[in-house]
């Protein structure tokens, strides 16, 4: 019987790309328990939505997070069009499905890059980044910003892409494809990545359920539960099929990530051969006064925007329960057993985003 | 493996050694806000629908402030701008380390020669 | 594309573990707990999610009366009740882990459910103190 240790970890280590607390329990180099604990970066940005009008707030729902920003924006307009029961122009909800898959995909390649340099991958993130940043110009070209897109309005959006620019992003998307299939084939074939993720925090398929998991994390363990699915936005549309692994290792989450990568390109071509002719954007005019859960995907998972007002410029409360927080109580689960060494690998398969977390 | 070696070689680097040479910029980039202040009738809807309180207008001085450090660069005001006097440039500022406050003070209101 | 208009049930805080019971045997998955407040009064949501549809259910609160917690049924709603009992200063009884008001950090004890918030503006170099 050996002693229990408590070991701090984070919120500054330097394999933690966010500042999220653990007290790991320690028997030996097994990890038995441990506890989150966050708070380091709450900004209170839902209390915010009582002091600003609802519609320059869009801006702040887009700060919300760093990464995951245009999805935030679309989805916080999409629970307040509900609420005023505006119907934005089609056009303009392929758009934001267009924008949405790449901010999927520049999500997912830095996640790939974080999750290669948490094993000592140092190359592989770099790899990953390089081809990032071909997406990030393919935002900036079209929105103006290459992190927050500031796109987003309630009733549309507020840029348009035309018919050159789509051909162009379209005529891109071989290479990109192909960038990926090299990305694809080093994560799933090569020997230091499998070493380091295959077998190691488990997620067995119940226990994702129960636990409320959402997003690869919950697909890694082989339940189908994608947002994009209910068909929300211009995703009715689009021919969609979620990615699913059945393992539930490191591995298969981030198999998840990268078949989703591929997802996104299908889902743009897709957007590009069917966008419609017509308006992006709808003035829209009142108050709204209503409660909506509006659900969509990130690329962390499932996200929900809860919007409720009463018919006053400044809405009653805007709240936001975000991906990471539904994978918490799941990584806490996957942590307790597994060895010290493979903790910053664990931590970094949910795709933590504190500061969406806390707001 | 060669070939990725030889590439790499041959290429340059693939960052720019920013801020020592300029970003990359698009036609569309939002990078720093500008005013034109001949225009400005200081009527405060910009300070008003700024979400990040970065705006300050004084009527009676005449002045209009800026906190380029809180600035999100989001375009709102530029588009709540009754005499579109607000824009967009696409340069970004050089990177600073403490706040930097742009205030403008308009002319004089032209006075009405024949009243 | 207009979505369906969402039901909330209102229920008593006494049906709920009941209620909560029968929608974890049908295997829903709990996908959210939020708190809103409107005047006074308190509310607080729970959202299942099953089939891709969603079902809501929601139970009047008040800061002076504890709500059950259901992390014996979700073990996952730990996490969202500890955030309301911190921002709002809604009690719940019987939370599988409970912070006891640690989980967050706000320098203002229960910040969203007070009303003495007030707002100070600084310029950003004034900022720490
Ligand atoms: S909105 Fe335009 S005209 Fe009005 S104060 Fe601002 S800059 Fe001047
Ligand atoms: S661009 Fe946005 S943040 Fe900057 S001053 Fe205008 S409204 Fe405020």
């Amino acid at each position: 019987m050996s002693k229990k240790i408590i070991v701090p970890f984070g919120p500054q280590h330097p394999v933690l790309p966010e500042p999220i607390h653990l007290d790991l329990v320690l028997e030996d180099e097994r990890v038995i328990e441990a506890i989150p604990s966050i708070g380091y970066v709450h900004r209170g940005l839902e209390k915010l939505v009582e002091k600003r009008d609802y519609k320059d707030y869009v801006f702040i729902s887009e700060r919300i997070c760093g990464i995951c920003s245009f999805i935030h924006g679309a989805t916080y307009c999409q629970a307040v069009e509900q609420v005023m029961g505006v119907e934005i122009p089609r056009r303009a909800e392929f758009l934001r499905a267009i924008w949405s898959e790449y901010s999927r995909m520049h999500s997912h390649l830095l996640w790939l890059g974080c999750f290669a340099d948490s094993m000592g991958y140092e190359n592989l993130f770099m790899d990953c980044w390089k081809v990032r940043e071909k997406i990030l110009d393919v935002l900036e070209r079209t929105t103006g910003g290459r992190v927050i897109q500031g796109v987003n309005r309630v009733g549309g959006v507020s840029r348009d892409m035309d018919k050159e620019e789509l051909n162009r992003i379209k005529s891109e998307i071989p290479g990109l494809r192909a960038d990926y299939v090299e990305l694809t084939r080093i994560f799933d074939e090569d020997l230091t990545v499998q070493s380091r993720t295959k077998g190691i925090g488990m997620l067995p398929k119940d226990t994702a359920w129960e636990l409320g998991a959402v997003g690869p994390t919950i697909r890694g363990s082989g339940h189908a539960v994608d947002a994009r699915m209910t068909g929300y936005g211009a995703y009715d549309e689009l021919d969609f099929k979620p990615v699913v692994r059945t393992e539930g290792d490191c591995h298969a989450r981030c198999m998840v990530r990268t078949g989703e990568l591929f997802t996104s390109l299908d889902l743009i071509e897709n957007a590009i051969d069917r966008i419609p002719e017509g308006d992006i954007i709808v003035p829209v005019k009142g108050n709204p006064s209503g409660e909506y859960y509006a659900q969509t995907e990130q690329p962390r998972g499932e996200v929900i925007h809860y919007v409720k007002a009463n018919g006053k410029k400044n809405l009653l409360r805007h709240r936001v329960r975000t991906p990471t927080l539904a994978n918490v109580p799941a990584l806490v689960q996957m942590l307790a057993g597994c060895e010290l060494a493979d903790v910053p690998v664990i931590v970094l398969t949910i795709d933590p985003c504190i500061g969406c977390m806390e707001r | 493996m060669a070939l990725n070696v030889l590439k790499n070689l041959i290429k340059g680097p693939a960052t720019i050694r920013y801020p020592y040479q300029p970003a990359k910029v698009t036609p569309v980039t939002r990078g720093h806000l500008v005013i034109n202040i001949e225009n400005c009738i200081f009527c405060g809807l910009c300070r008003m629908h700024c979400p990040a309180d970065a705006i300050e207008v004084n009527k009676q001085e005449r002045t209009w402030q800026l906190n380029q450090f809180q600035c999100i660069i989001c375009g709102n005001c530029v588009s709540y701008c009754p005499k579109d006097c607000l824009s967009i440039k696409q340069t970004y500022l050089p990177p600073s380390a403490s706040a930097t406050y742009v205030t403008i003070t308009g002319p004089e209101p032209e006075t009405k020669e024949n009243p | 594309m207009k979505q369906p208009d969402q039901k909330v049930e209102t229920i008593q805080v006494e049906e709920l573990i009941h209620r909560v019971h029968s929608f974890h045997d049908d295997g829903y998955r709990l996908v959210q707990i939020s708190c809103a407040q409107e005047g006074d009064a308190f509310e607080v949501t729970y959202s299942f999610d099953k089939n891709l549809s969603i079902s809501h259910i929601r139970i009047p609160a008040t800061p002076e009366n504890p709500i059950p917690s259901i992390s014996k049924i979700y073990l996952a709603s730990f996490v969202y009740e500890n955030e309301i009992a911190d921002l709002f200063g809604i009690p719940f009884s019987g939370i599988a882990i409970d912070y006891k008001g640690t989980f967050f950090r706000t320098s203002v004890p229960h910040p969203f459910g007070t009303s003495q918030i007030t707002v100070v503006k600084k310029k950003p170099e004034e900022q720490h103190e």
